[in-house]
């Protein structure tokens, strides 16, 4: 990784970590006592780490200059083993918090190990971990191939990557220690939040930088979507986080909101995190990968944009659905229903847009696990935004709301969608970026997509049969006018749902573990391949992409 | 001056509504255009070629 820096870039890097280890060392100082102390140490043990590895490579010759003629894909190799690795240990998380529903004496009576410790870094880790690594490393392939311009430099993009996991890290640490902001996937405390920022800003400056570098006349459409992902996201995050710290040395801070305005900049924040992290990028990754993939242009390049603007304009208006029947007016209420209603329109011209480009490439669907990958992401992108839409009508949602359906719903988003779409776009990648002809095992490949798709098929039908149970049970009446079930008694109807999907989630959890190995085998075998093939090899190479995932 | 309830939907009736339909019919006239369907198609293409370097010229 260093030996690709030029000069002037790894002093650039020793720079920004010194300036980082300064901050780590202020905030240990200053937080003693506090988690804040804790994460200042883990702050400096990074940077100081990130100063080693530095100076172990400092006199390293120049890269050569004929390192412009081809894109720079170190970084993306990285982010895709970190997605990799993010997914093994937010998925396992997951299925961990899954059976503490089903046993909730599971918990060792260790803090720690409270659910509601555990269960932000599953969704953290899957959401931030895995499905974030993953976006930012697609995303740095396709605005290179798509602009046919290298990034402008080669700091940045390492910068984005780290700076990002260590971000995932300070927030997943965070939680263990009880650290929250205690909103709903905006978790991670002020001074994290502010780190964040910072890359944030600086990974949406690159994408600029890189388009301005472009070749291409018209700027694909996958890159419109990548960006509204960026700049959206770094919207929301600003505004949700606007806290007061208690105090410079205290993890601890009270946002700028309260009450229902709390609420809605919450809602607001958390539907358009579904819509500009979880959609909207994985619609880049989509529009990309499927037709590079099935060998054939997108079935309607302006299907695409339109729905890109449907999906932009729409999706910002529809957050207060998660506020029906509170203390969020009326009126506001409506227009979020009517709008997440009109969402549906350009969600199924996406979904559409498509299934119609794998029209006539069936074939391929069947033969090819990877493409059937992203074509099992499309139909279940159609499924769950129309589930969405018809969720968000008020009286529906008197029925789903606070039930497991929406955990059902969530789900087929993120399993069905995110998730397979993301390991549609990885497995193609792979062999591209590490130079092969096909992944290691194309039977492993196939296990993993029914896993997946068993484990997906599994865990929502168990969360629509509970939610849907608990929803009715707690509306029944009986003839005094009172209800009929107590609270407890729809807990103990759920007990078989919890098990089985606990049980679904583990196949998906198998499945992304098989994948993992496949990716490692993939480029192991990558690497030895190229090393009988030129035996100054390591002399010349410095191999950091296979050595990375060791670390 | 505080903001009212009322001030507010009077806000989304009147000015939000033809922003929408503005915006939408902005998008409908691009994405229509005559001449943009020639780089369109060209993008939509262009993804599909195997030339895996950046250009330099």
């Amino acid at each position: 990784m260093v030996a690709e820096l030029t000069k002037n870039e790894r002093q650039a890097a020793l720079i920004i970590l010194l300036a980082l280890a300064v901050t780590g060392l202020a905030m240990a100082a200053g937080g003693r006592g506090d988690p804040l102390g804790v994460h200042g140490a883990l702050v400096l043990v990074a940077a100081i780490g990130g100063i080693f590895a530095v100076i172990g490579g400092y006199y390293a010759p120049e890269p050569p200059a004929d390192r412009l003629d081809s894109y720079y894909d170190s970084p993306t190799k990285f982010g895709i083993i970190a997605a990799m690795v993010w997914a093994v240990i937010g998925m396992a998380v997951g299925d961990w918090v899954a059976w503490l529903l089903a046993y909730p004496e599971w918990t060792f009576d260790a803090a720690w190990a409270s659910f509601g410790r555990l269960r932000p870094v599953h969704t953290s880790g899957v959401i931030f971990g895995f499905g974030g690594n993953a976006l930012i490393a697609t995303s740095f392939y396709v605005m290179q191939r798509t602009s046919r311009a290298r990034l402008p430099d080669q700091l940045t993009p390492w910068f984005v990557l780290l700076g990002y996991n260590l971000f995932c890290v300070v927030a997943a640490t965070g939680y263990l220690m009880g650290v929250t902001q205690s909103k709903e996937y905006a978790e991670p405390e002020w001074y994290a939040d502010i780190w964040l920022v910072i890359v944030w800003v600086t990974y949406f400056v690159l994408y600029l930088r890189t388009l301005n570098r472009r070749k291409e006349p018209h700027i694909y459409v996958s890159n419109w979507y990548y960006m509204a992902f960026v700049l959206v996201v770094a919207m929301l995050h600003i505004v949700n986080n606007l806290a007061v710290p208690v105090s410079w040395g205290e993890a601890k801070s009270y946002s700028l909101f309260s009450g229902v305005q709390d609420a809605m900049t919450q809602w607001w924040y958390g539907h358009n995190a579904v819509a500009f992290f979880l959609t909207s990028g994985f619609l880049g990754m989509m529009y990309y990968y499927m037709p590079k993939r099935a060998g054939r242009p997108i079935y309607s390049y302006r299907m695409s944009i339109i729905s890109f603007w449907g999906i932009t304009f729409f999706y910002m208006w529809v957050g207060s659905h998660h506020l029906h029947y509170t203390a969020l007016p009326q009126w506001v209420q409506s227009l979020g229903m009517t709008f997440s209603v009109m969402l549906l329109v350009p969600s199924w011209v996406s979904a559409g847009n498509a299934l119609m480009t794998l029209n006539g490439a069936w074939h391929k669907v069947r033969d090819d696990a990877v493409l059937r990958f992203m074509m099992v992401a499309a139909v279940f992108y159609g499924l769950s935004t129309f589930e969405g839409s018809f969720m968000a009508i008020r009286p529906v949602n008197a029925l789903s709301h606070y039930t497991d359906w929406t955990i059902g719903h969530v789900h087929a988003g993120v399993l069905g969608w995110v998730a397979m779409i993301t390991f549609g776009a990885i497995y193609a990648s792979v062999p591209w970026l590490w130079k092969r002809d096909g992944m290691y095992s194309a039977k492993l490949v196939e296990a993993h997509f029914w896993l997946a798709l068993a484990g997906t098929i599994i865990y929502v039908f168990a969360m629509w049969n509970s939610g849907i149970i608990q929803g009715l049970m707690w509306r029944t009446y009986n003839e005094s006018g009172t209800l009929a079930y107590s609270f407890v008694d729809s807990l103990v109807a759920m007990h078989p749902y919890y098990i089985a999907r606990a049980v679904g989630g583990a196949f998906f959890l198998l499945g992304a573990i098989i994948g993992f190995y496949n990716i490692w085998m993939t480029i192991r075998t990558a690497a030895q391949a190229q090393a009988q093939a030129s035996p100054d090899y390591s002399v010349v190479g410095v191999d950091i992409p296979a050595v990375q995932p060791g670390e | 001056m505080t903001i009212t309830h009322d001030l507010l939907v009077w806000l989304s009736k009147s000015f939000g509504l033809f922003y929408l339909i503005g915006l939408s019919l902005i998008v409908l006239v691009y994405t229509y255009w005559p001449a943009n369907q020639k780089p369109f198609k060209q993008a939509a293409r262009a993804i599909l070629d195997d030339d895996d370097k950046p250009y330099r010229g």
